[in-house]
């Protein structure tokens, strides 16, 4: 067996025994507080490590297929993200065309040239080429009723569910030097610890949260909830150094923009949400809402995460 | 055999194909799925409206819905009459008063007798103004009339006329829901504009609240 297939199983045996554990504790606490179902949290609890499940699942097929089983799995999300988004905009009549071409053109082609590893065409795809053909597709239909404000949003929507998120399968494409055909390990170290940091920020302010950090855009985070989930994800980060191309102290920084960045990203989508009226995205994930709702935060953090090691790491 | 076959993985097909575009989830009423024979009645602005009912409803529900639909569109072509008739099952009504040999009022109360569900949507035709609602056919107090034991579910289908427009040949995916109302029945010697109005209202109530972005 190959060091990254055995560095991946471990990884497995960790997340699944972490599940395992999660899942006892969730039934113990059902018996318990909620055993004729009517605790709300709780439910929602079992929910969500539900949830988990599928989604390491999910994630462990798409691995096990390969780079194209990666880019399929990221593909379908950008697709059930986008709808998500899109679902939520101000559209008219004349944008019709327009959101065709963002779903079953522009879609398609971004995960297509990352497929073909053509990165100088990949990066400038959507916020070039998209950016300026999306607009010119809408105004051929001739309404000017808030042009500016369509276009701005489905071109947001395109490059948070499409081009940002697709940079996480991008990390597929990096080459560095001693750390060949191990970059799906990347993936698994941003998702391990952007997810982890969710997760901790929730358990911390369950547990410590007393104030309120940003009252008016997300009135569950809270500052103890997110001191102690980004110290405690940072350091999981770190001791996860062995399989990535970072040192130790490395791999903690790394992880601290990854939480830092997922943070913010999920105040901004929080701010949406508030402004649109809704709690949740949609309901794709019973427990967590929609997708977007649990891929906000790696949205964020993934192009930053890409870049970085794109800068100091890779040849490519 | 092989046409009932071929038939059965179309409909498969076209309800996959509504799952794939809409991720159609249903809003049930606080008392529960409707009751196991119904007819539901909804508003209409698309083609696949009675689709995504089908999509959401649980299988053995599903399996005695039949949706009501014109017969004239249904068996213009040889595929639209496959479709129609074999693949959704539908009970197709002569809508024009002049030209019609079968009462659809009927026609439906006889698939009621046969212990089927009806899928109506009685604004008699695709919703394509402003408005949220068409005006009311009396084709649903007719047939209340008729099989007033059988419950009225209201079925507010959202969004499905931003999926398709009329005029678009590409639907666009965006996520839909069918929210289901509370069963009605027509009440004794309730006159057809009470119970017509009754119903409308019922069908409202489940419109999620308007924006000025509704356009």
């Amino acid at each position: 067996m190959s060091t990254t297939a055995l560095d991946m199983l471990k990884l497995l045996l960790g997340v699944g025994g972490i599940l395992v554990i999660a899942s006892s504790t969730g039934y113990l606490l059902k018996q318990k507080l909620s055993p004729d179902g009517s605790n709300g949290a709780i439910e929602n609890l079992n929910a969500r490590i539900k949830a988990w499940w599928a989604m390491v699942f999910l994630i462990a097929i798409a691995f096990v297929a390969g780079r194209v089983g990666v880019l399929v799995l990221f593909a379908f999300c950008s697709f059930a993200a986008l709808r998500e988004f899109i679902t939520l905009i101000n559209t008219r009549r004349g944008d019709h065309w327009a959101i065709a071409a963002a779903f079953f053109v522009v879609l398609p082609i971004n995960y297509f040239l990352l497929w073909a590893e053509q990165y100088g065409i990949y990066s400038i795809f959507v916020p070039v080429y998209a950016f300026l053909l999306m607009p010119i597709i809408a105004v051929l239909r001739g309404d000017p009723r808030d042009f500016l404000l369509r276009i701005s949003e489905v071109q947001w929507a395109l490059m948070i569910c499409v081009f940002c998120a697709s940079h996480v399968p991008a990390l597929l494409t990096l080459q560095i030097p001693g750390y060949e055909g191990r970059n799906v390990l990347l993936i698994a170290f941003l998702v391990i610890v952007v997810q982890s940091s969710d997760v901790l920020q929730y358990v911390w302010g369950k547990l410590f949260g007393r104030t309120k950090i940003a009252p008016t855009l997300s009135p569950s985070k809270t500052v103890e909830g997110f001191v102690g989930g980004v110290a405690s994800a940072t350091l999981l980060g770190a001791s996860l150094w062995w399989i990535t191309p970072f040192t130790p102290v490395q791999a903690a920084l790394m992880s601290f923009v990854i939480t830092m960045m997922g943070f913010f990203g999920g105040l901004v989508m929080s701010a949406i949400k508030r402004d649109r009226g809704v709690k949740d995205w949609g309901h794709l994930i019973e427990g967590h809402g929609g997708l977007i709702d649990r891929l906000d935060s790696v949205v964020f953090s993934a192009p930053i995460f890409f870049h970085l090691t794109r800068y100091w790491w890779s040849l490519t | 055999m092989i046409h009932d076959l071929i038939a059965k993985l179309a409909s498969i097909a076209i309800m996959m194909f509504a799952r794939a575009l809409t991720a159609a989830r249903a809003i049930w009423h606080e008392t529960g799925l409707p009751p196991r024979q119904s007819i539901y009645f909804a508003n209409h602005s698309s083609h696949g409206d009675f689709v995504l009912i089908w999509a959401v409803l649980p299988p053995w529900l599903r399996a005695r819905a039949r949706p009501v639909a014109g017969a004239e569109y249904w068996l213009k072509s040889k595929l639209s009459t496959f479709i129609g008739r074999d693949v959704f099952d539908a009970v197709l009504i002569e809508r024009d008063p002049a030209a019609r040999t079968q009462d659809p009022v009927e026609l439906m109360a006889t698939v009621l007798g046969d212990g089927a569900s009806l899928i109506v949507f009685p604004e008699g035709t695709r919703n394509q103004t402003e408005a949220r609602l068409l005006p009311f056919k009396s084709g649903l107090y007719h047939l209340a009339c008729k099989r007033p034991d059988v419950a009225l579910v209201p079925v507010w289908i959202n969004n499905l006329n931003r999926v398709m427009p009329k005029g678009e040949f590409v639907p666009i995916p965006l996520i839909c829901t069918v929210t289901f109302g509370e069963p009605m029945h027509l009440k004794a010697q309730e006159a057809k504009d009470e119970f017509i109005a009754r119903a409308e209202a019922a069908l409202l109530l489940l419109a999620p609240p308007t924006t000025e972005d509704d356009a």
